[in-house]
């Protein structure tokens, strides 16, 4: 019996028991889709995170204390206002620094309200982020000196108090305290279904007085030129480590913090491929369960081909045909509802969703080897039986 | 083989020599031939009787080429069975040997054209080959217009007939019959009877019959009595031989 033959005569088997068939697919099905649907979303983390780390600008150096995807637990900062002048001289123009202080606050307009975080910033970050406003101006350096009660809002937030109202030249309070809106920043939309406007910044030394910090989180540089970055990752370093020995600091790039966020994210893929790999293992049990039940099942006609000719191999082949063409149709079903899924997923929910090509044809491969390997034992089992024991099990 | 030739030119459809079966059923070795020799000539009509536990289904499956002998020589269509690897074996039943059982078995779900070209598969022919001869083997047996109807739409002759059919498509020596009546009715076993006989007359094909129906043995040139493993009997009956094979 050649393979055309073989495959035609486990065809007929297949779809002479549909519904078992069916059954039998179903751990491979889901098996497939979960390790499609799985990577794709760690896929689409990799991607969002990635374009919007890109979206800080290649000249950018984060710094700030402690090391970025360390095994440490974050600590209290020791930075001060007074390491920005430091920063500032190493950089060769204090214009290029800015400063950061966050907290999370409930931010108030009449009987609107809505929490944002606030960032402490000073005079600079408008050029340093390239940040545009939607309507009124950023707050000056005397604003920051003099510790003015000013606020710029992001796009959510703005409307999340006021509506469609232009809120610059009105007031908003935060922690009570009363400050004065000086303008709105244009809308940079969502990312994980967190939005990226819900931000309202004031000068940092109001910040400080607010919160009730006299340290900063951290600081961000713009360097003139890529060529500088080297060297004003090291002078700032340098500089914090004089200052303060024996703290870690870090000066990164927005192509670091990729690359360290990249590793954790496929490390995280990985860990969901892994875990839906487990249930296409499973799947494979399935099949080779079935696979023993259905030789034995047909015993009497493994008995009657055997009595009109056929060789062991002749039945080996047709009930491997069966198992491999079980789990590739249920690897087909899965890749179409993987591949859905994903896209599903990434239309409906706020996680974004990539297919990525080497999951649905690993996935894929592997639930075809998965027959194969599952489906070896119960095949030669078929062709080993002794055609007078199987024509006798009536 | 669509002539037959003369007895003789030929070695003999089966021939078996001393032929002991032992089965090994946990300690104990039970015999279930002991030394049974019997020739069967091409074309030659045999029924083979007997109680159950006689040992005649295992002599049967020896004859088919489907058990090999503990000891003793048994030939089939001149090869030693002995001598020969399960895949020859498998070969020489595809070529030679054509079986029809009590229960039919009949592939369900099967057209009676696909059921009858299943020993063709086996001997790699290709689909409009089979088809062809299925078909010619089919309207032998009446059933000419039943081609595509499957087991369950047939009725218990005439899926005996296609069982017939499935039998003679490969143009084998030696047919196999184990109870054909059994799942019979009188009247239709009589027709299936009268069918087959037809067909390896007119064919040159040795029957093996193995019944317990007197009636039934009583059809065959020759009655062979097995009874604990042994030929309590081998007589040739009255039926006259239509092919000079020795009766």
């Amino acid at each position: 019996m050649n393979f055309p033959e073989a495959f035609r005569t486990a065809v007929t088997a297949l779809s002479a028991n549909r519904l078992r068939s069916l059954l039998t697919m179903l751990g491979v099905i889901i098996g497939v889709s979960a390790v499609v649907a799985l990577v794709a979303i760690g896929s689409g983390a990799q991607r969002e995170v990635t374009q919007q780390v890109q979206g800080l600008g290649s000249n950018l150096i984060l710094v700030f204390q402690g090391e970025i995807g360390g095994t440490s637990g974050p600590s209290i900062s020791r930075l001060g206002l007074e390491d920005e002048e430091a920063i500032g001289r190493v950089v060769g123009d204090p214009s290029r620094v800015t400063v950061t202080a966050t907290s999370a606050e409930e931010v108030r307009a009449g009987t609107a309200a809505t929490r944002s975080t606030i960032q402490g910033v000073d005079e600079n970050f408008v050029g340093v982020f390239d940040r545009e406003l939607a309507s009124g101006t950023f707050f000056a350096g005397t604003d920051v000196d003099s510790r003015r009660r000013v606020i710029v809002l992001g796009a959510d937030t703005a409307t999340a108090l006021f509506g469609g109202i232009d809120p610059v030249g009105r007031q908003v309070s935060v922690t009570g305290v009363r400050f004065q809106v000086l303008g709105v920043f244009e809308a940079q939309g969502a990312s994980f279904g967190v939005s990226q406007d819900q931000q309202a910044y004031m000068p940092v030394t109001t910040a400080q007085r607010l919160f009730g910090i006299s340290t900063v989180d951290g600081f961000a540089v713009k360097a003139a030129e890529l060529d500088d970055i080297e060297g004003i990752q090291a002078g700032i370093l340098a500089e914090l480590q004089a200052k303060y020995p024996g703290v870690t600091f870090s000066a990164v790039t927005q192509d670091q913090i990729l690359g360290v966020i990249g590793q954790i994210l496929s490390l995280l893929t990985a860990v969901l491929a892994a875990i839906a790999g487990i249930s296409l293992v499973v799947g494979g049990v399935g099949v080779s369960n079935i696979m023993l039940v259905s030789v034995r099942e047909r015993t009497k006609e493994i008995g009657l081909r055997k009595a009109m000719g056929a060789r062991r191999r002749d039945i080996t082949l047709q009930f491997l045909i069966e198992a491999v063409l079980l789990t590739t149709i249920g690897g087909t079903i899965g890749l179409a509802l993987g591949i859905g899924g994903s896209m599903l997923v990434d239309l409906l929910s706020p996680l974004p969703a990539q297919v990525v090509w080497w999951a649905p044809v690993l996935a894929f491969a592997v639930s075809v080897v998965t027959g194969v390997v599952f489906g070896v034992a119960p095949a030669r089992r078929a062709g080993k039986l002794d055609p007078v024991v199987a024509l006798r099990s009536d | 083989m669509t002539t037959p030739a003369p007895a003789g030119d030929q070695p003999p459809a089966v021939e078996l020599r001393d032929v002991v079966r032992e089965y090994r059923t946990g300690g104990e070795v039970v015999a279930a031939l002991r030394g049974v020799s019997l020739k069967i000539d091409n074309g030659e009509y045999v029924a083979i009787i007997g109680p159950s536990g006689s040992g005649k289904s295992t002599l049967m499956h020896i004859v088919g080429a489907l058990d090999r002998p503990t000891r003793g020589m048994v030939a089939v269509a001149g090869q030693d069975i002995a001598k020969l690897s399960d895949t020859a074996l498998a070969e020489l039943r595809n070529e030679h040997i054509g079986f029809v059982f009590q229960s039919f078995h009949l592939l369900a779900r099967t057209s009676a054209r696909d059921n009858v070209a299943l020993p063709l598969v086996y001997r790699g022919l290709s689909s409009p080959k089979r088809r062809a001869a299925a078909e010619e083997a089919l309207a032998a047996v009446g059933l000419g217009h039943r081609l595509g109807h499957r087991p369950s739409e047939l009725s218990g002759g005439e899926q005996q007939r296609v069982a017939i059919a499935r039998a003679l498509v490969g143009e084998p020596r030696l047919l196999l019959a184990d109870e054909p009546t059994g799942n019979l009715d009188t009247r239709n076993g009589q027709e299936v009877m009268a069918l087959l006989e037809r067909l390896v007359t007119e064919r040159g094909v040795a029957v093996v019959l193995v019944t317990h129906d007197p009636e039934v043995a009583a059809r065959a040139q020759r009655v062979v009595r097995v009874r604990d493993g042994l030929i309590a009997e081998d007589t040739a009956t009255l039926n006259v031989s239509t092919q000079g094979a020795s009766a």
